[in-house]
């Protein structure tokens, strides 16, 4: 009889866990800074609202994020990587991309500065010296769109610093939060983009040391899923997402998330 | 301790079952593991009724004998035959109650239902059964919790659950206090009466001379002595026997 | 009040909150900016004081969001238990009476199948719940049903073996028994089940805490979605990465209560039995 209680309760637990699924609900596929820095927590309640729209965010570096909406794992791709994302959009994953918002990088490092940097605002020769002290740098790692954005800043350099990978130059292959935490740990410069520095809790004695080059604009762009590849996907809500986000009422809410008394996220969404 | 109603006679069994299990015919049974024979040529002719004692010193192989016959464990050579048919033919129609009882985690009620449904038997005689051997006031107790007594009563009423048509003892009295032998040999003596076959291992002379109808005296892997009771005791045939029951111990 | 930065609109919240019980979590201004690693440790002794604070303030708080999170991973796991013993316990069973050829390799892949990286699950499951999976056309990625799928595979294999330990003990005691009495291996495998079952509630609870602890399936297939699949594992893995490690920590703190408590149930359980010989 035992055996046949649980038995009834698997079949009801799953079954519930069915009816969650329900049909107004999309799912995005986005970048950690957005959700690591609090942004959807304050928008999507106000989406929501206005909709009836649920919106869930599965938060991975942009890699994963695209891998996973090219299998058809999601409505709505959010990411900063514009590359990728037109390779995206190319191959047909996607119906048609818009600039959203930006924000900008930073390097943060160790009060003590060790490569002596801070105040710079050229990136190139900021990253050039902690390469040439052998100051310790850890990198993404990931694939992500803040990793690729800091590849290609090195490329710009000139130093080609995986071939100190493992010295000075630490790749930890995790995530935005984790790699903070882990070059916090020891001692490290990190790249990382200015709403997840805002926004993050461990900061201990690091402050930003490198900002303010054009190079390191972080532009974020929505993609809406195309259903002719992914049948799938709840695409009218999935337009209805995207739509609002860049509409005016979308753009002054992402203007007016702030942590600190300081905007995160700038929006940019070209106005027709 | 009564008589229950629910321990079917065994005439009514009889005729439920297509052939006669005696007369027991054992020839040439040996038994080894690796390089030790445990029992080496044994022969042995039991007919129909009554209460076998099987005697003999530690290690001579009466524990083992038993679970040969009731199929349990297979011999290196020989044969047996229960009637025309092989022991693990007829283990279904036998019971065997262990030295130590091997009690299931359960209630004592349960551990008869246990039997009792697995045989397919009916449920309503567990009440009958326990009175049988004067546990029903401890129906509702763990089994495991049972004194040595009332642990091995509750074995032989589960063998009993069966309706087998033999049932082996294996030492069931050892290290059981005087009058908790009296109660098993009292529901032993009981399922004899009703015709059931009884082939009891025991090292107790006063037990076998008050139950047994007659002695097989193991020594060396081969039947040494088989007599009747009245004759084994006063005027033991072979030296091993007698040794034995001069208190020289031999192997 | 809503203390719950994991829900929508109350990072903030949180930020004041702990603001207003005085935590520090940063060490600018306790700390020189010289003091490089070692600084480390006396952030984490601190963290770690806060942490009990902060969870002692989130329970009593009865927040709406964290009960939902600690219902879900209950909700999860528990369901992944039940299922993983429904396949796992006649699985172990039947290795435990069997006496087949190949039976020794069977067992060597039964526990090595004990150590199945989460993380290896969690891929597995999720390229098959994929929508581009062969089972993408279900849509269970990202739900609940995805997390206890990946859960069950990773337990199933430690509730088997394990159980194959506990019940080959028990039949070497009733073997010859269930022989004498002509059992069949059905009626003998259902005996050991019953007869070892509070034995089985411990491996039970072992496949429970490996499901209730991980991170690595969960986080994959069910994504971390905010009121849908956020558990306390991978609230805990979020909060780490926003470099809230107290808040983080007064979670796993969390974790370990309702962990001790479905021991101690457990265990209890087991007492009462063992009173009566039972076990």
């Amino acid at each position: 009889m035992l055996r046949r209680t649980f038995g009834a309760t698997t079949v009801a637990l799953l079954l519930t866990g069915a009816a969650w699924a329900q049909d107004q609900s999309i799912i995005v596929q986005s970048t950690t800074s957005t959700a690591n820095s609090g942004l959807y927590d304050y928008l999507l309640p106000i989406f929501q609202d206005k909709t009836g729209i649920q919106v869930n965010v599965v938060a991975v570096g942009t890699g994963q994020a695209i891998k996973n909406a090219e299998n058809c794992d999601g409505d709505v791709l959010l990411v900063h990587a514009k590359p990728s994302e037109e390779k995206f959009l190319a191959a047909g994953f996607g119906t048609a991309r818009t600039d959203l918002m930006y924000n900008d990088f930073v390097i943060v490092g160790p009060g003590s500065d060790p490569a002596g940097v801070g105040g710079m605002t050229d990136v190139q020769g900021a990253l050039t010296q902690i390469a040439e002290k052998g100051a310790l740098f850890a990198s993404r790692g990931d694939d992500s769109g803040t990793h690729k954005k800091e590849v290609s800043l090195w490329a710009d350099s000139g130093v080609d610093p995986t071939a100190a990978s493992g010295d000075w130059y630490r790749e930890t292959g995790s995530g935005m939060g984790a790699t903070l935490n882990a070059g916090i740990g020891m001692g490290a410069y990190v790249m990382t983009d200015r709403a997840t520095w805002i926004s993050f809790g461990n900061k201990q004695d690091y402050a930003i040391q490198v900002e303010g080059d054009e190079d390191m604009f972080n532009q974020y762009g929505v993609i809406p899923v195309n259903p002719e590849k992914c049948p799938s996907v709840n695409a009218e809500a999935a337009q209805t997402f995207a739509d609002w986000l860049v509409s005016g009422e979308g753009q002054d809410a992402i203007a007016g998330y702030k942590v600190a008394d300081q905007q995160l996220f700038f929006p940019n969404a070209p106005t027709n | 301790m009564s008589d229950a109603a629910a321990l079917t006679p065994l005439h009514i069994r009889e005729s439920a079952q297509n052939s006669p299990l005696m007369p027991l015919v054992v020839r040439d049974l040996t038994l080894r593991f690796g390089e030790t024979t445990v029992l080496d040529g044994l022969s042995l002719d039991l007919d129909t009724r009554g209460c076998t004692m099987v005697m003999g010193a530690n290690g001579s192989g009466k524990s083992l004998l038993l679970k040969l016959l009731h199929g349990l464990i297979h011999p290196s050579a020989g044969q047996i035959h229960w009637g025309s048919q092989t022991p693990t033919a007829v283990t279904r129609r036998q019971a065997l109650v262990f030295q130590k009882p091997v009690l299931l985690r359960r209630s004592v009620a349960a551990n008869i239902d246990f039997v009792l449904k697995v045989r397919g038997k009916d449920r309503s005689r567990r009440a009958a059964l326990l009175e049988h051997v004067g546990l029903s006031h401890k129906a509702d107790q763990p089994a495991r919790l049972l004194s040595g007594g009332e642990a091995q009563r509750l074995a032989l009423a589960r063998a009993l659950a069966t309706d087998p048509e033999v049932l082996f003892l294996d030492e069931p009295t050892a290290s059981l206090d005087p009058a908790s032998v009296l109660a098993i040999e009292g529901i032993v003596n009981g399922a004899r009466s009703r015709g059931v076959r009884i082939i009891f291992v025991t090292h107790d002379v006063g037990q076998a001379r008050r139950i047994a109808d007659d002695i097989v005296f193991l020594h060396r892997g081969r039947i040494a002595e088989h007599s009747p009771v009245a004759d084994f005791f006063p005027t033991p045939q072979s030296s091993a026997a007698r040794d034995y029951l001069s208190g020289r111990i031999v192997v | 009040m809503d203390f719950w930065p994991i829900g929508h609109g109350s990072s903030e919240h949180a930020f004041n909150f702990t603001q207003r019980l005085g935590l520090n979590f940063g060490c600018q201004t306790a700390y020189p900016p010289t003091c490089g690693n070692f600084c480390i440790s006396g952030i984490a002794l601190q963290s770690i004081t806060d942490a009990l604070g902060l969870a002692f303030a989130l329970v009593l708080s009865g927040d709406g969001d964290l009960l939902e999170i600690v219902a879900l991973s209950l909700r999860v796991s528990l369901t992944a238990t039940v299922i993983a013993c429904l396949i796992g316990l006649p699985v172990g069973a039947l290795v435990a009476i069997g006496r087949f050829r190949g039976r020794n390799a069977v067992l060597i892949v039964m526990n090595a199948l004990m150590g199945l990286p989460p993380v290896v699950v969690g891929l597995l499951v999720y390229l098959h719940l994929s929508r581009s999976g062969p089972l993408g056309f279900l849509g269970l990625l990202y739900t609940p049903s995805a997390m206890i799928i990946a859960q069950t595979i990773l337990i199933a294999p430690i509730v088997a073996a394990l159980s194959r330990q506990v019940l080959e003990d028990l039949h070497a005691e009733y073997a010859e028994q269930f022989r004498s009495l002509c059992l069949t291996r059905l009626q003998t495998i259902q005996a050991l089940l019953w007869d070892a079952r509070y034995s089985l509630l411990t491996v039970g609870l072992a496949g429970f805490g490996r499901a209730i602890a991980e991170v690595g399936a969960v986080i994959i297939v069910g994504g971390n979605i905010d009121h849908l699949t956020r558990v306390m594992t991978t609230a805990i893995a979020l909060e780490t990465s926003k470099g809230d490690l107290a808040l983080a920590l007064a979670l796993g703190i969390i974790l370990l209560i309702i962990a001790l408590g479905v021991n101690a149930a457990v265990q209890s359980v087991r007492m009462t039995a063992a009173r009566q010989a039972y076990v």
